[in-house]
């Protein structure tokens, strides 16, 4: 993130730089395409073109909203370490930050309970949250630019459930109790979530635009294959450890330890910075394949590219936390609404907003009957399953 | 049919746009045939058959015919949006299916028939998109940087010439039919290519707009010798604006040539299956095609 924060402070810099406007010399750009020169009359007056219009995406509204939503989302995981089966008061919260960046040392800290709920339990799990919740919405913007449909999310295509199996597969080899659990889980996950990606790109391959039913069947018919293969590698694991598998699979977000987490984000990172260089590819392939095409996308190159990032990033997401759904759907489509279409703004919103809805959807699943934990994919099934429905029976007129 | 089929001879007699004599023509069509792929029955129709035609750099092209008769996937065909299943497509003389998509979109620009979006992208965003391939990215920075500011000028003169400019901030979603075709022509100027491809541009304009697209086209072909290929159902705008039509019926070129060669009662008649009044236009003297009435195809 701060690497793509970085690049765009540098290219506002260049553009303000950039001096007035003066006859174009670069309609010659390519050698075979010339154009037209602009003519004097057909100028815009500056005070009434799109810019002061504000009818494109500017550096200074793409800084002010991630800003804005970065500040939320750093107020929103303070929240959510003060509640818990005990809170924690804020002050307190601030007191052992700075404790731990004075003295540096976290395993050390053992001396304090509060010290150790915070580093150990509460923090760790709010990044995972976070960062699972980042992947899921991003995840879910770049399959709903690519498939040209709003409805497509991760779990709702049968991608989230074709990495759980992968996963579950990985378990019963064994890679769940190996040393190396942390990275080969995500690697079955991927595995298993492109197989499902493939019969969905098969599927939408096979039509110019593939009909929304068609896809949310495609969804059903995978989710009930691989549940059933799912429910099958469960009944033949040992009991413990079956019901281990039945709580991850419903969605949940255990504190990992630091290792873990790290392993995580090095996967996530990857895939998520590969799906944001290609901004503005979705751009372009959200206006359609023929016009994708005709801007010079190489659409099938390009669509590949993509769809093997998203099953990279749901694998590993899901490997982790389970099934957590309709995050990659509900969240980019309120990100849209007041950020506009833009891919690069809406990517990143998304992704911040997914993370900052996630920390705060597990902090409610934590403490609404603590002692007791309710599994996290509830809280969003509950929250994303009503407003699905809401989709599909009154707003029509945004499915294709 | 062995009468009409001369209009090789007759494609030499290219409209005249004074100035340059360019090396290649903009287009050089030979032998294309073309099929959609599908499995089992071998009996699949050509959707073009052996068509051969160029167009000369500065011409405006329109390509008529009945329904089904082929004229969008020729069009698709020049896009490089469909490959022949046989014969060669140069453009300005280098083989079209050796260029790349990006070279492809730098000298052409495509106006679809379907412009429904999906996104709410504004219309300044939409027309801005036209800049896309004049800013070669890498696969791995192609997700950063904002449009130059030339490209905002660029995209406002073509706003400014569609007469959108104060739509730019309304989503293309909500606009109707015919300012999405004029927003989605805007794209296709944004692009500044030398070649434009249109597939009913003014399918749902009214006439004012009809009108004024037709005369932004000729504009742009005199001004800075754009070729246009247009695609139309409206023979009297064809006959009207363009310099020689393409006249397509079963995916085999009929006529091709001048608007007084090529809008002939007879020929039309053949090929749209129906009597058709043709008579000259009182200003342009050009060839005008009325439909029969009540008493004249009650005789049929």
């Amino acid at each position: 993130m701060r690497s793509i924060r970085k690049r765009l402070a540098l290219v506002k810099v260049l553009v303000i730089r950039e001096a007035p406007l003066k006859q174009t010399p670069a309609t010659v750009q390519s050698g075979i395409s010339a154009g037209v020169l602009p003519n004097e009359s057909r100028r815009v007056d500056p005070a009434r073109g799109i810019v002061a219009q504000g009818a494109i995406l500017t550096n200074s509204r793409w800084m002010t909203t991630l800003g804005t939503l970065a500040l939320t989302a750093i107020a929103v995981s303070f929240i959510c370490l003060h509640f818990g089966a005990q809170p924690i008061a804020y002050g307190e919260i601030l007191r052992v930050f700075v404790d731990v960046v004075s003295r540096k040392d976290i395993d050390s800290g053992t001396s304090d309970v509060t010290t150790t709920i915070l580093l150990h339990v509460r923090l760790p799990r709010m990044l995972l949250g976070f960062l699972v919740g980042c992947s899921l919405a991003t995840v879910g913007v770049a399959l709903q630019a690519l498939l040209r449909n709003p409805l497509a999310d991760p779990y709702v295509l049968g991608v989230s459930s074709g990495a759980a199996l992968g996963a579950a597969v990985g378990v019963l080899l064994g890679a769940g109790t190996t040393f190396l659990a942390e990275t080969a889980l995500p690697a079955y996950g991927f595995a298993g979530g492109l197989l499902a990606l493939v019969v969905v790109y098969r599927m939408a391959a096979s039509y110019e635009q593939l009909p929304i039913h068609s896809l949310l069947l495609t969804g059903v018919i995978l989710n009930a294959i691989f549940s059933a293969l799912i429910m099958f590698i469960t009944s033949i694991l040992e009991p413990n450890r079956s019901y281990g598998m039945m709580a991850w699979l419903m969605g949940t977000l255990t504190a990992p330890t630091y290792r873990g987490l790290v392993g995580l984000a090095v996967y996530l990172s990857i895939g998520l910075f590969l799906l944001f260089s290609q901004m503005r590819v979705l751009n372009i392939l959200a206006l359609g394949e023929d016009s994708a095409r005709t801007l010079g996308i190489d659409t099938e190159k390009a669509k590949r590219f993509i769809f093997v990032l998203t099953a990279l990033v749901t694998g590993a997401v899901v490997s982790i936390s389970g099934m957590i759904g309709f995050i990659g759907m509900i969240v980019p489509h309120a990100v849209r609404l007041v950020t506009g279409a833009d891919h690069r703004l809406l990517l990143p919103a998304s992704a911040l907003v997914g993370g900052t809805f996630l920390m705060g959807a597990d902090t409610i699943a934590r403490t609404l009957m603590s002692p007791a934990e309710i599994p996290v994919g509830i809280i969003t099934a509950l929250a994303g399953g009503p407003f699905f429905v809401y989709l599909l029976l009154w707003r029509k007129d945004r499915l294709a | 049919m062995s009468e009409l089929s001369d209009s090789r001879s007759k494609q030499e007699v290219v409209a005249g746009s004074v100035g340059v004599i360019e090396p290649h023509p903009a287009y050089d069509v030979h032998g294309v045939r073309f099929r959609y792929q599908s499995k089992g029955s071998d009996a699949i129709r050509w959707i073009l058959e052996d068509v051969s035609f160029s167009v000369q750099a500065g011409e405006v092209l329109g390509v008529v015919g009945p329904n089904g008769s082929g004229k969008t996937s020729l069009l698709k065909v020049l896009a490089r949006l469909l490959r022949p299943v046989q014969g060669r497509i140069d453009l300005f003389g280098q083989e079209l299916a050796s260029m790349v998509q990006q070279e492809v979109a730098c000298a052409v620009g495509v106006v679809p028939q379907d412009t429904q979006q999906l996104f709410p992208f504004t219309v300044a965003e939409t027309v801005l998109m036209g800049r896309f391939p004049h800013r070669p990215c890498g696969r791995w920075n192609s997700g950063f940087g904002w449009e130059s500011r030339e490209d905002v000028a660029i995209a406002e003169e073509a706003m400014m010439t569609l007469d959108i400019i104060h739509l730019a901030h309304r989503a293309v979603t909500d606009l109707s039919g015919g300012e999405r075709q004029r927003t989605m022509i805007a794209r296709a100027l944004a692009q500044r290519t030398r070649v434009l491809l249109l597939d009913e541009p003014t399918a749902f304009l009214d006439l004012q707009h009809q009108v004024e697209i037709c005369s932004v086209l000729v504009r742009l072909k005199e001004e800075s010798r754009l070729t246009v290929v247009l695609v139309s159902h409206d023979l009297n705008l064809v006959s009207q604006y363009c310099d020689r039509i393409l006249l397509l019926d079963q995916g085999q070129v009929v006529r091709l040539g001048r608007p007084e060669d090529v809008i002939e009662p007879e020929v039309l008649e053949l090929v749209y299956r129906c009597r058709v009044l043709v008579d000259r236009h009182p200003g342009t003297g050009l060839p005008r095609v009325t439909l029969p009435g009540r008493s004249l195809s009650g005789g049929m």
